[in-house]
């Protein structure tokens, strides 16, 4: 970009780095407009929805956010984790079991623990994946079922406590009423864990092995490690949507919910291709807002709720049906 | 814990065998079904050291009456996989099956209410196969957003029909869940009949060999003329009517029908047909491997309910011979 701003004169060079941008993030920008849009819809459909109505929406999305981001990260990478959720449902009870009764300093070293089994319990799926040379699809279904009997086997039923403090962080709003702690907590989290490693070394070989991994092992990418790293990161990001399972329910849950499946169509709509290489965390965030305002639109619009669960389906199919008819069109052009 | 620890060297044996020497990997890569019959005797002769007695004939007639609805179930993995798909919706269409002759069949008749039920899986399958065919949606999302369709609309239909009550078809029922001499179960005649057009047509059919071909190497298939989307048509669409097939048995089987009832089947059916040595990359595996696997985690699931074992040593014992046995796999045919 530099080269084309010193021939093209600081105006159009900045015009044309901008394009560059909006092309680069395309997917990106059009979710935000859609975002945008809901938000509007929202506030037609209820003139009553404000710093509420986005409170609850924030608190709601949190742990599917996490999840959303976990999912993306090894998506990017090349492989997909359908153990999510029982990541989440195992950081859950743990934490929650952990934590009944016990007081705020003790919580702080439970919450790192707990990070610390994340990035273990991702660990173990990566370098499963990588040792037996099975699919991560099948490897990451099988371990499904392991953390989520584990999970089982640490709490029946749903349980446990936790720390006062830790349901403080996420509840109510930071200053303005409309900026939600979630929300920051969130931003905070992505931005100081996820940009550090998007920026170093490892986030550029993450990338490489997803869009091509002999190419990558050619040009010198530790490909076998990269991979373990990045399903350790899923887990890390599972650990945290497991924490604010606990935190926003107050108790442990060891039954793994829709949140592996809800992390997949999050990531799709949020422009990360299943192939690999391509996408980011932002995208399936803001995903994960616009699936949620279709509930809360369609509940406010006196839509009978038995539909949203369809509409969210239909919604799903039809924009990636529309992106692969977007793709289909580039290659013949 | 005795059962945990045989079950595990049954998991482990594979790659034992498979380090024997060149002769047994061999057997192991081209006949994969019998060290998968091995392992199966094996878990049932540690069933019988468990709980002696309990091998009988009723336990075969209940083992197989279980076995059928997953074993078909998985068929419509193992021919997605083949293609190198997945169908993650025949746990919802399966249930619409069910629960929509259960809700129809008083005011319709049994006939009709199984004619609609066939042809709305059908048409919930045709869908799927034309994102995947024509679209070239990824199979995954597809099946995905698909299972959510469904189930939501079911959700909505179910909201309609509340008063309307569920009532099985006494056919059904007595092909679910009835037993002859105390040895078989009747949902053998429609089993039985099905497996073998599957088997054969999958190795005799062109469209059984078309299936191969379009997951061995879609590229080639196609510039060998074959139209890769009407393959997968027809693929997604024949899913959806197995996992018609399978539903109204499950209903039949426990005599209710709910709109999530199979929902809880549809990963064992993945697992059943990766145990029983179909790739998910598609190009390679069978059915007969696949009916074998479907027994086997019928096996496991006994011989922890006879061990007294939570369900949740159950689900990691699960989890332990998947990855167990594909990784065998891997090891022995050198690729996935």
């Amino acid at each position: 970009m530099t080269v084309a701003a010193g021939t093209l004169g600081p105006r159009a060079g900045a015009a044309a780095s901008a394009m560059a941008l909006a092309r680069r993030n395309g997917w990106t920008l059009a979710l935000i407009g859609l975002l945008i849009a809901f938000l509007a819809i929202t506030k037609l459909l209820n003139p009553n929805y404000g710093p509420a109505g986005i409170q609850g929406l924030a608190i709601n999305i949190l742990p599917i956010a996490f999840a959303a981001v976990a999912q993306a990260i090894v998506v990017i990478s090349g492989g997909i984790d359908l153990s999510v959720g029982s990541m989440m449902a195992l950081a859950s009870v743990t934490s929650a079991v952990l934590m009944k009764g016990q007081g705020d300093a003790f919580g702080v070293l439970v919450v790192i623990g707990i990070l610390l089994l994340g990035l273990a319990v991702g660990a173990i799926n990566g370098g499963l994946v990588v040792i037996t040379k099975v699919p991560d699809i099948v490897v990451t279904l099988a371990m499904s079922f392991v953390w989520a009997g584990t999970a089982l086997l640490i709490l029946n039923t749903p349980g446990g406590g936790a720390a006062p403090w830790i349901m403080e962080i996420i509840s109510g709003p930071l200053g303005s009423p409309w900026l939600p702690k979630a929300i920051v907590v969130l931003t905070v989290l992505v931005i100081v864990v996820w940009v550090p490693v998007r920026r170093s070394s490892l986030g550029l070989a993450m990338y490489a092995i997803g869009s091509h991994p002999l190419a990558a092992f050619r040009s010198g990418v530790a490909v076998a490690p990269t991979k373990i790293a990045a399903y350790a990161l899923t887990g890390f990001f599972a650990a945290l949507g497991g924490l604010a399972l606990t935190a926003t329910g107050g108790v442990g849950a060891p039954v793994p919910g829709s949140y592996t499946l809800q992390s997949v169509a999050a990531i799709v709509l949020g422009g990360v291709s299943l192939a690999g290489g391509r996408g980011g965390v932002l995208g399936p965030i803001i995903a994960v807002v616009i699936l949620a305002l279709v509930r809360t639109d369609l509940f406010f619009g006196g839509v009978d709720p038995n539909w949203s669960t369809a509409i969210q389906g239909a919604i799903l199919i039809g924009v990636v049906m529309f992106g692969s008819l977007l793709a289909m069109r580039k290659v013949r052009a | 814990m005795s059962g945990t620890a045989g079950a595990g060297t049954g998991a482990a044996g594979a790659p034992r065998v498979s380090m024997a020497g060149g002769g047994w990997r061999r057997v192991v890569r081209d006949q994969p079904l019998i060290p998968l019959l091995v392992l199966f005797l094996a878990l049932v002769a540690v069933l019988e050291i468990a709980k002696p007695g309990t091998v009988n004939g009723n336990w075969l007639a209940n083992t197989l009456k279980v076995a059928i609805p997953l074993a078909i179930l998985a068929a419509c993995q193992t021919l997605a996989m083949l293609t190198g798909g997945i169908d993650l919706s025949i746990g919802a269409i399966a249930s619409m099956a069910a629960y929509l002759v259960a809700t129809l069949s008083l005011s319709q008749g049994p006939v009709v209410a199984i004619v609609i039920a066939v042809i709305a899986c059908a048409i919930a399958g045709l869908v799927n196969g034309v994102g995947i065919g024509v679209f070239k949606v990824h199979p995954l999302i597809m099946t995905l957003g698909m299972s959510l369709v469904v189930l939501g609309l079911m959700s909505v239909y179910q909201l309609a029909m509340v008063q309307q009550g569920v009532h099985i078809p006494d056919g059904i029922r007595s092909i679910g869940s009835g037993i002859q001499f105390d040895l078989l179960p009747n949902s053998l005649i429609i089993f039985v009949p099905l497996a073998a057009i599957i088997i054969i047509g999958l190795r005799r059919s062109g469209f059984g060999r078309l299936l191969f071909a379009v997951g061995d190497n879609p590229i080639a298939a196609r510039l060998a003329g074959t139209r890769v989307w009407q393959v997968l048509l027809a693929l997604y669409i024949l899913s959806g009517i197995l996992a018609a097939i399978a539903g109204m048995l499950i209903s039949g089987q426990i005599n209710s029908a709910t709109v999530s009832l199979v929902e809880q089947s549809v990963l064992p059916s993945v697992a059943a047909a990766v145990i029983g040595g179909t790739s998910i990359m598609g190009g390679r595996g069978g059915y007969a491997g696949t009916i074998v696997g479907a027994l086997i985690l019928t096996v496991v699931t006994t011989l922890l309910t006879v061990l007294e074992m939570p369900e949740a040593v159950r689900q990691v014992l699960f989890g332990v011979i998947i990855v167990g046995v594909a990784a065998a796999y891997t090891r022995v045919g050198g690729d996935a």
